[in-house]
């Protein structure tokens, strides 16, 4: 009966992507940093699991900004301590 | 300088009997400290092996004088074993998940698995109490497990079942180290504990480890005697206990003298430990002032942690009240000639400087008078010995100097000093200024530096500190100064602009067109260097005269352009521009201010549109030297005239006291009206509200309006004249509702928004019906502040106000306290080359600072360009 909720279509979602390998590494190379440097996210963020985002992916979060209009973030997945 | 090391691990453990054993140097058996010749007994708790901390001895561990000898630990050896408070929780999670006659955990491989993971895979979680049911039986050995019951302090019983009754049976510490002895070292590692570091049993005491004496000096009081640290104090009541337990034991008293021995034994070690422990009387001086014991010593606000390790206190650094004193620049400060003759800069001695300090050094450690050159109180000698200068030895001292000796020369004016208001919220809480040497005994400041350390002058104290290194003046002026810092880094506007009279001086000045005479004109352009007059606005009968703007415009930048409106200005439907009523339309052309009045929104501290202009076109060294002539200048304005206000400033004529009362007739009648339609079940309620929120509403509403018709009648009859409304209008202090307040009506008093009701049985006092819903009834104050109030009216006001101091001082604990955990978290966190936040490990915290990567500072007012403000200062025109 009921319809599953795509948390991605809320008006206060951000928009998520899934990078592929050679984003991330650009990205990597970009910032000269180590995947551990980026920020995390746990994989069973909801917008996460809409995405299909796996363990060790990177996402990339655009966000509207108050002060520079769009922003992009990006995030390593990371598996959520239990408890 | 070392390189910095990475810690790789800390760990964690307890002291075992052994290792206490073997880093005593001492056993103590006497309770006794000094002998009647005033020397320590051997054996006795200040014995020489544990340090020493009298002066001429020596101690016997390491043979080191007093100042030198760090301390050495001694033991006690404890009749029988006590729980140490600190450990009781642990103690009470081994006793409830071990097996009471094998010492396993009481869960079965799997069921540890389940709760800890494999190696492979681990929760990172341990096994808790709540992780074994209660009175299960041992996996392992089939045992029956019993209930344990822990009692704060330090008590522990197990719970039987005898005859069909629950018997409590005490465990005594003794029994309790023997079932923690019994646990297996693999099965304290899903509990959480390395054994390797911490075996269980070491949280009961068997052996008590005596802190060296240099952590427990005793003092000598005038009269000679001694008086001993509160550690000694306990220290001294646990040998005399152990002491007499050992006795009683060996003469084999009876079990109930013993474990009475016992309980008090516990006791001492208790309180040693921590004297304020939950179910355990704190331990008292004779006086009956509770010990300070170990725990003590650490916890709280003046504790080790945050009073000692992180508490920072500095040299060079003095304390006194502020005043004001305007003619001051604002990158001074006035400090008072005793602060300055103590206070000193160390300077080098180099053949280039040496002259002119050997007569420094001649001048010595007093200082006549302010304009007296500055002299020095020490030098000190290459071999970094000081030699205190007084009148005996100036001239000697003076003439032994040479390179490589270094001089602390008192500070003299230009000196730069940082100088600090607390609390210190911002950065601007903290910033440098130059020295100016003056009379009295308070700092002076300009009021115009008020702003960004948030002070007055009722009594607020100021620190100032002064740099000891070249390095350090140097990121003190170029970083700290006052000049850098009149942008505030919080809304991207100048912080520091006139304050209070500076600007109804300003206003007053620059208000409509005023002409002054040639003398008039210098006396007030007297503070402003400039080199020529300009050419006269107007000649009449052969006087020249100028007009208030060409004053003005003498301390404006030349090629300055910009339009705004005042703060005065009412926003009408269609600007009049040039020809507003109020004057209210500023515009500057070239340099010259062609109309308007300066007010806040122009030079004001937050606002100051003119002086965020001048710092964008000329810099900050040019913008100071602004604050500094126009407030200079403002202050010159006010006192043409002269600026006061009294009670009589208030009164109005009899025309708009008959008026005011009609107003307020007129709405009580409103009120009633309304009243009665609710009471008739009449009154319609607004959507989603009730009847009775409904007629609240518009009481509220009814009254709120009376009163400001009540501010308009007094707004009428008051102009410009008055120096109220030259405050409220020109923004410089207070608003027209204080000003209603005081000439009209105070109006509604309100408690959470709504009108008062609390009180007796319907009513809010006894001197009104029950039911009343009148104004009057709840808490509408007619009268003025110069009418006065009647006794109910005083009585709501107090109720209002109560509110009012009731929130700052919420506000600000709780804002204090955000504040604190905000800088906790914030920190370290530093903007990279590439623009990215990171923390010091290089993690990435924004990717790009702000996302937009706009230093807020350098914002106009938050956005990183100034758009219009560049158009209309290129096209001289507003946009």
């Amino acid at each position: 009966m009921s319809t599953k909720l795509n948390v991605l279509t809320h008006v206060m979602v951000p928009d998520h992507q899934l990078m592929s390998e050679e984003e991330v590494s650009a990205l990597l190379s970009r910032y000269h940093i180590t995947t551990d440097q980026l920020p995390k996210i746990y994989h069973d963020d909801p917008a996460v699991k809409a995405i299909d985002a796996k363990v060790d992916d990177v996402i990339r979060i655009i966000r509207k900004s108050h002060t520079a209009g769009r922003a992009e973030a990006y995030r390593l997945v990371i598996r959520r301590p239990k408890k | 300088m070392p390189s910095p090391k990475r810690i790789g691990k800390i760990e964690f453990g307890l002291l075992s009997p052994k290792e206490i054993r073997e880093m005593s140097v001492r056993k103590i058996i006497w309770a006794d400290t000094y002998d009647d010749d005033g020397f320590p007994y051997p054996q006795g708790l200040m014995d020489l092996n544990l340090g020493v901390i009298d002066p001429g001895l020596r101690c016997k561990t390491c043979d080191q004088k007093a100042s030198d000898c760090p301390g050495h630990f001694g033991h006690i050896e404890l009749a029988k074993p006590v729980i140490h408070v600190g450990y009781t929780r642990l103690i009470r999670k081994l006793l409830r998940v071990t097996c009471r006659s094998c010492g396993r955990v009481l869960l079965s491989p799997d069921e540890i698995e389940k709760v800890v993971g494999t190696d492979e895979d681990s929760t990172g979680d341990q096994i808790s109490e709540k992780d074994v049911k209660k009175e299960r039986v041992c996996p392992y050995c089939g045992e029956q497990q019993l209930k344990i019951n822990f009692e704060k302090p330090t008590t522990f019983s197990e719970v039987m079942v005898e005859e069909g009754k629950k018997v409590e049976h005490k465990l005594t510490p003794a029994d309790i180290r023997a079932r923690l002895e019994k646990i297996p070292d693999e099965d304290l590692i899903p509990l959480g504990i390395n054994p390797k570091v911490a075996r269980p049993e070491w949280t009961i005491l068997t052996v008590l480890p005596v802190p060296p004496v240099t952590m427990r000096p005793s003092i000598i009081l005038e009269n000679g005697q001694r008086s001993e640290d509160d550690l000694t104090h306990k220290l001294v009541d646990i040998i005399r206990i152990n002491q007499r337990f050992k006795e009683n034991q060996d003469a084999g008293a009876p079990q109930l003298i013993i474990e009475d021995l016992w309980e008090l034994l516990q006791y001492h070690v208790t309180t040693y430990l921590d004297n304020e422990v939950a179910g355990c009387p704190p331990a008292r001086h004779r006086s009956g002032r509770p010990l300070k014991t170990l725990s003590q010593r650490l916890k709280g606000k003046d504790g080790r942690f945050r009073g000692s390790l992180s508490g920072k206190r500095v040299n060079f650094s003095s304390r006194t009240v502020i005043s004001p004193d305007p003619n001051l620049s604002v990158s001074e400060v006035g400090v008072p000639r005793a602060v300055a003759n103590e206070m000193t800069v160390p300077v080098r001695v180099t053949p280039y400087n040496i002259e002119e300090l050997r007569q420094i050094v001649r001048t010595g450690p007093v200082r006549p008078n302010v304009g007296a050159p500055c002299g020095a109180n020490y030098v000190i000698r290459p071999d970094n010995r000081r030699l205190r200068l007084g009148a005996d030895n100036l001239e000697t001292v003076a003439d032994m100097i040479e390179p490589g000796y270094t001089v602390e020369r008192q500070l003299r004016d230009g000196d730069v000093v940082l100088f600090n208001r607390q609390p210190s919220l911002h950065r601007m809480s903290i910033m440098s200024h130059r020295v100016k040497v003056m009379e009295g005994r308070t700092f002076r400041l300009n009021p115009a530096v008020c702003p960004p350390y948030n002070a007055d002058f009722d009594g607020d104290e100021m620190n100032m500190h002064v740099p000891q290194t070249e390095e350090a003046r140097a990121e003190a002026s170029m970083l700290c100064s006052v000049q850098e810092n009149i942008l505030s880094p919080r809304f991207g506007g100048p912080i520091i602009g006139g304050i209070h009279d500076h600007i109804s001086g300003i206003f007053m000045l620059t208000h409509l067109v005023r002409w002054f005479n040639k003398e008039e004109t210098l006396y007030l352009l007297k503070p402003v260097k400039i080199e020529h007059m300009p050419p006269a606005g107007k000649t009449e009968d052969g006087v020249e005269y100028w007009s208030n703007k060409q004053v003005f415009s003498q301390i404006l930048p030349a090629a300055l352009n910009m339009v705004f409106k005042a703060s005065s200005c009412q926003n009408c439907d269609t600007c009049k521009k040039e020809l507003c009523d109020r004057d209210a339309y500023v515009r500057i052309f070239d340099g010259k201010l062609e109309s308007g009045t300066i007010d806040k929104k122009a030079i004001g501290a937050f606002d100051g549109q003119i002086v965020n202009r001048i710092i964008r076109q000329y810099g900050m060294k040019r913008a100071a030297e602004f604050i500094d002539q126009v407030t200079k200048l403002s202050i010159r304005g006010i006192m043409i005239d002269g600026f006061s206000f009294g009670i009589d400033d208030e009164d109005l004529s009899k025309t708009e006291y008959g008026q005011i009362d009609d107003v307020l007739k007129n709405a009580a009648l409103d009120v009633n009206r309304r009243i009665k339609i609710y009471e008739d079940g009449q009154l319609e309620p607004m959507p989603g509200r009730t009847v009775e929120e409904t007629l609240e509403m518009q009481i509220m509403q009814v009254l709120g309006k009376a009163r400001d018709q009540t501010g308009q009648i007094a707004g009428r009859h008051l102009g410009l004249g008055n120096s109220a409304v030259v405050m409220a209008v020109s923004g410089a202090r207070g608003s027209m509702l204080n000003l209603t307040q005081m000439a009209g009506c105070i109006g509604q008093q309100s408690v959470r928004g709504e009108r008062i009701v609390r009180g007796y049985d319907d009513r809010t006092l006894p001197h009104f019906k029950k039911g009343d819903r009148g104004a009057d009834a709840h808490g509408f104050i007619a009268h003025s502040y110069k009418g006065g109030l009647n006794p109910t009216e005083f009585f709501f006001h107090a109720i209002g106000g109560r509110e009012g101091l009731v929130d700052t001082a919420v506000r600000t604990s709780q804002s204090g306290y955000l504040q604190r955990r905000m800088i906790n978290a914030l920190q370290d966190l530093k903007v990279a080359y590439d623009g990215t936040v990171r923390t010091t490990g290089g993690r990435i915290i924004q990717f790009q600072y702000g996302e937009d990567s706009t230093d807020p500072t350098k914002s106009a007012f938050g956005d990183p360009v100034d758009v219009k403000g560049i158009v209309e200062a290129v096209l001289k025109e507003e946009v």
